[in-house]
């Protein structure tokens, strides 16, 4: 049996899977302050009526890293900066415990100045008095050569209780943004580490023995052991989950547009051939841009429980929720409440929805029913405006060849999969509105954790060669080869599968079922005065999103039956 | 964070999959460690600094500009149109105020291509910022626009196009035609008879540096562009004075590039050739990227970059101030030299001999132009080819008086196509291309 767990801002899904279907679903409220005794509740009430042994799988997807970041409850880090010329890397500061140092490399990963070992002992020295445990090391272009990271790594690395190197943790160009990726990953590794192990142990208390799997942003999963040094893969993995849920029940249409409907916020994601689209570069984390990888997402703040105003500049829904609707007991009208004026739902105080919205209609000069209809229908326009400018922008994200200029993919999805709190009646509305055929995704309360549940591990290898320096290398993965004149696009693309599957199963992936995929493949010839002098090789590799294998027929099960009225 | 002043819109098409040939300079790899260093340094993640996907031209926006022979589709290609989309974009987003400036960051190039193309020259087969330009006018009626082109090479494609347009001041700063290709660019090159002075030529000495290439941007083309006050401004990027350009003989450095950029202050650069791919392209495109912006780019400097090394040698500030003193005396009597060139004249004619390096082809040209005191005249031109060859090309300027539209529309019902394998008419005061054909063609 698999257990998938999903922390949201206000309840905790956890569902147990079976073979058969959906055992038990649980929603617990979520104590942000104590995200371990969340986390352990949910899991005590799901397992109590299951041998522990049974459990197989247990994927947990926690805001607990989110929350650290956004929250500013992290702890220091120190970061050692090495850039050369250009931007300066001063803009990049993350805390008053940064250190910009001499050295430099190029962009074919040629050093231009070399690291000074005096320097660096100093700011280790300075880190040190500092009380710093954990420091981040990140040199320009270090993916292209990660020589200087690693000796300034063996100048320090005695001194601090964990050093992390850029080049391990994305393999894509950009140096700020690996940079904020470094800086959080050590600053979230105490926190990840601390929580993960304890959540383990009791697991184990209760004979639980799968291996902790934690959901990614990516909508992919990892197993905690292999996730310790990169606990920066696992922010923001609570709008994955939703999207991996939507895939479960995905229809066959070639592109849908999945909208998560909470209570404070609309998520939005694509996808296509039922894969998620993801985000070229990485998400943004509070106001970090980073190289974390995950699924193209946009989040909005329009939700059920979003705050109504109506006065004479007009109509306006969210982004703040104030509480929740007024029908169950909140202090301002929200869209909710429009639903129990119009008799939608009847598990709330109607009278209160009402009393909320005689002030709107008076100020709209209409019926309170009527008012109600109203902003009904202007908060399903305004996720609908917002879905279309995503999928606007979607579709003008550039492109470097004359091919994929003239094949000009555009997405065009019909379909919209609706999920989240509200999900059954703001269905209605959006299709009354729109020409999407609109399908609310089945068990749509708890979606989420299903998604989480079912998510397949994923990976991703990027890796070059320079065969006129004589080298293929994915540092990321702390690759490296020599290779001569003969080396080829396809030995390339072959090497990289290679450290893919490696690094997947790693992960925990099922080896009887990698779908890995070539994402990106070029090769330039690299002329010198009027010769070939070498091939400059680019290749991405990964495994695509989407659920493990042996499930379809359960979940075709749980899309069949007929919800249950909640 | 780090934000830009201005709001900078970027084109970036690097055309990964087209080349001239595989070892041509114009190759895939051109813009692959431009790329790299764009990605690294994390520049579209700049607050203020947007990426846009170029649209594609029409074959119209291409026929508003040039003569195609025998058509559109037989001297140019997608890339072509993709290039030159790329430019409109910025242009549209510019004009639009999407953006405070842009950059077309985008291949192939196009300043060697004039206003008939039979072909390439100098890698160039459509003129990319003539596309832009007259899209823009008709589009968003911009009137007065001025070129600047920092190309190493002689804007020769786009001086042509140019060369009877008084409302379009063409300045092209560039290595000493004597020394280059494509030869021309001298300061005598002034413009046509209805243009006299509109275009400015500022040939530099081999060798010259940062102190020669500034002093002759702020004390020769400032000066005249404050003169001519244009409704935009368009920088011709050529990255091709670098020090390290295996085509060329400048001295100029990523910091004189940033620092030209800061003092030209153009509305839309466009990229146009460079080829030290390595060494100067990423290096310069990163410090004008940040100059358009508005971020600081002191930093930007290239591996070995040592302005001792590549100081000009003492001579030259000398040459430049001479050539200085030429180009404003013919800046400042412009008014009167076109009052000598008109007087009395009806027409004016000239013969040339283009050739194509790039494609080998070898074009006659008879040009003549009606000597208008009230637009800048109907232009005819006679073409042909050492490929047998012959067209009549006709151009109605977009403000056109009465007299020179009827001659256009005469010239264009005259010569039945006999004698011309083909005969076009450009008719810019109502946006239309006509052509005949001779039968059998």
């Amino acid at each position: 049996m698999i257990i998938g767990l999903d922390v949201g801002g206000t309840h905790t899904d956890v569902v147990l899977l079976g073979r058969e279907g959906l055992v038990d679903e649980i929603k617990v409220p979520t104590d942000p302050s104590n995200l371990f005794d969340t986390v352990l509740k949910g899991l005590n009430i799901i397992l109590k009526e299951t041998d522990p042994s049974k459990v197989k799988r247990i994927v947990l997807s926690t805001t607990l890293t989110t929350n650290a970041i956004v929250q500013k409850k992290i702890p220091e880090v120190g970061m050692i900066v090495s850039s050369g010329p250009g931007i300066d890397p001063e803009f990049y500061r993350t805390s008053s415990h940064y250190y910009s140092v001499s050295g430099s490399i190029d962009h074919r990963g040629r050093e231009i100045d070399p690291i000074n070992s005096d320097e660096i002992r100093g700011v280790a020295e300075r880190l040190k008095k500092s009380k710093i445990r954990h420091v981040g090391v990140v040199c320009k272009f270090s993916v292209r050569n990660p020589q200087q990271e690693l000796k300034i790594y063996e100048i320090i690395k005695d001194t601090f209780e964990k050093v992390f190197l850029g080049h391990r943790i994305s393999g894509s160009l950009n140096f700020p943004r690996r940079i904020a990726t470094t800086f959080l990953n050590a600053a979230v590794y105490p926190i990840h580490k601390e929580f993960f192990e304890a959540v383990g142990r009791s697991l184990k208390e209760k004979g639980l023995k799968a291996p902790i799997r934690i959901l990614k942003a990516d909508g992919g999963n990892m197993k905690f052991e292999a996730s310790i040094d990169f606990p920066v893969q696992t922010i923001l993995s609570g709008p994955a989950a939703s999207v991996m849920g939507a895939i479960a029940f995905a229809t066959d249409e070639p592109e849908i547009l999945v909208l998560d409907i909470g209570g404070t916020t609309t998520d939005m994601a694509v996808l296509v051939n039922g894969v998620p689209l993801l985000n070229p570069l990485g998400i943004k984390v509070g106001p970090y841009q980073t190289l974390i990888r995950s699924l193209e997402t946009h989040s909005v703040g329009i939700g059920g429980d979003s705050a109504v105003i109506v006065d004479s500049r007009g109509i306006k829904i969210g982004p703040d929720r104030n509480g929740p609707a007024m029908a169950h007991g909140g202090p301002v009208p929200t869209p909710m409440d429009t639903l129990f004026i119009l008799g939608e739902i009847t598990n709330g105080n109607r009278e209160k929805s009402i009393k909320g919205f005689e002030a709107i209609a008076k100020q709209l000069g209409t019926s309170v029913e009527d008012a109600a209809k109203k902003i009904f229908d202007r908060t399903c326009r305004m996720i609908l405006l917002e879905a279309r400018q995503m999928i606007n922008r979607i579709n003008r994200k550039p492109v470097y060849t004359v091919y994929e200029m003239l094949e000009g993919y555009q997405v065009k999805p019909q379909t919209i999969l609706v999920l989240g709190g509200p999900a059954p009646y703001f269905a209605k509305g959006l299709e009354a509105l729109s020409n999407f055929k609109v399908h609310v995704v089945p068990r749509w309360y708890v979606a989420n954790a299903i998604g989480a549940g079912l998510a397949r591990t994923t990976s991703e290898v990027v890796l070059f060669a320079d065969t006129e320096n004589g080298i293929v290398a994915a540092p990321e993965e702390d690759f490296s080869q020599k290779v001569d004149s003969q080396f080829l696009k396809q030995d390339a693309v072959a090497l990289a599968l290679d450290l893919l599957k490696q690094k997947a199963l790693k992960g925990g992936a099922n080896p009887d079922y990698l779908e890995m995929e070539v994402v990106e493949d070029l090769e330039f010839n690299m002329v010198r005065g009027f010769y070939t002098t070498g091939k400059n090789i680019r290749v991405k590799v990964q495994v695509k999103p989407g659920l493990i294998h042996g499930y379809d027929s359960m979940i075709h099960g749980l899309a069949s039956k007929n919800f249950r009225s909640r | 964070m780090l934000s830009a002043k201005n709001k900078t819109g970027l084109v970036f098409f690097p055309a990964f999959d087209w080349a001239i040939s595989p070892t041509h300079p114009e190759r895939e790899e051109r813009l692959l460690y431009t790329q790299d260093q764009v990605l690294e340094e994390g520049l579209l993640d700049i607050d203020g600094i947007v990426e846009l996907k170029p649209d594609l031209v029409t074959l119209w926006d291409v026929q508003r500009v040039h003569f195609c022979v025998p058509d559109v589709w037989s001297v140019s290609t997608e890339s072509h149109f993709i290039s030159a989309g790329g430019a409109k974009t910025i242009g549209m987003a510019v004009m639009e105020k999407k953006i405070d400036k842009g950059f077309a960051l985008v291949r192939p190039p196009g300043h060697h291509a004039m206003r008939v193309v039979h072909g390439a020259r100098g890698f160039c087969n459509i003129n990319i910022e003539a596309i832009m330009i007259e899209y823009l006018r008709q589009a968003y009626h911009v009137d007065k626009v001025a070129i600047v082109d920092t190309d190493c090479h002689h804007g020769d494609g786009t001086q042509d196009i140019y060369w009877h347009d008084p409302d379009t001041l063409f300045v092209s700063i560039h290595q000493d035609g004597r020394t280059l290709y494509p030869g021309s660019g001298f300061p005598d090159e002034i413009g046509g008879p209805n243009a006299v002075g509109t275009t400015v030529n500022i040939p530099l000495p081999p060798y010259t540096s940062e102190e020669g290439y500034l002093y002759a941007i702020e004390n020769i083309v400032l000066p005249i562009l404050a003169d001519f006050k244009p409704d935009i401004i368009i920088n011709s990027a050529g990255q091709d004075n670098h020090y390290s350009d295996p085509l060329t003989n400048m001295n100029f450095s990523a910091q004189g590039y940033a620092a030209l950029t800061t003092m030209l202050a153009p509305d839309i650069a466009v990229l146009e050739g460079g080829y030290a791919i390595e060494g100067a392209l990423p290096y310069v495109n990163v410090g004008i990227i940040l100059a358009m912006a508005g971020v600081d780019y002191s930093n930007v400097k290239e591996p070995d970059y040592d302005p001792d090394k590549i100081r000009q040698p003492s001579n030259i500030i000398g040459d430049i101030n001479d050539i200085e003193k030429q180009i404003l005396a013919n800046w400042r009597q412009r008014e009167k030299i076109k009052r000598g060139i008109q007087k009395s004249r009806e027409f004016a004619e000239r013969t040339r001999n283009l050739f194509y390096d790039t494609d080998n082809i070898l074009e006659t040209q008879k040009e003549k132009i009606r000597v208008c005191p009230d637009c800048s005249g109907a232009l005819r031109i006679a073409t042909s080819t050492d490929r047998g060859i012959n067209v009549l090309a006709l151009h109605i300027p977009r403000k056109a008086c009465k007299a020179c539209k009827a001659l256009g529309y005469k010239w264009f019902e005259e010569k039945a196509a006999g004698y011309f394998d083909w005969v076009f008419l450009q008719d810019r005061t109502q946006d239309i291309y006509l052509e005949k054909k001779k039968k059998g063609f």
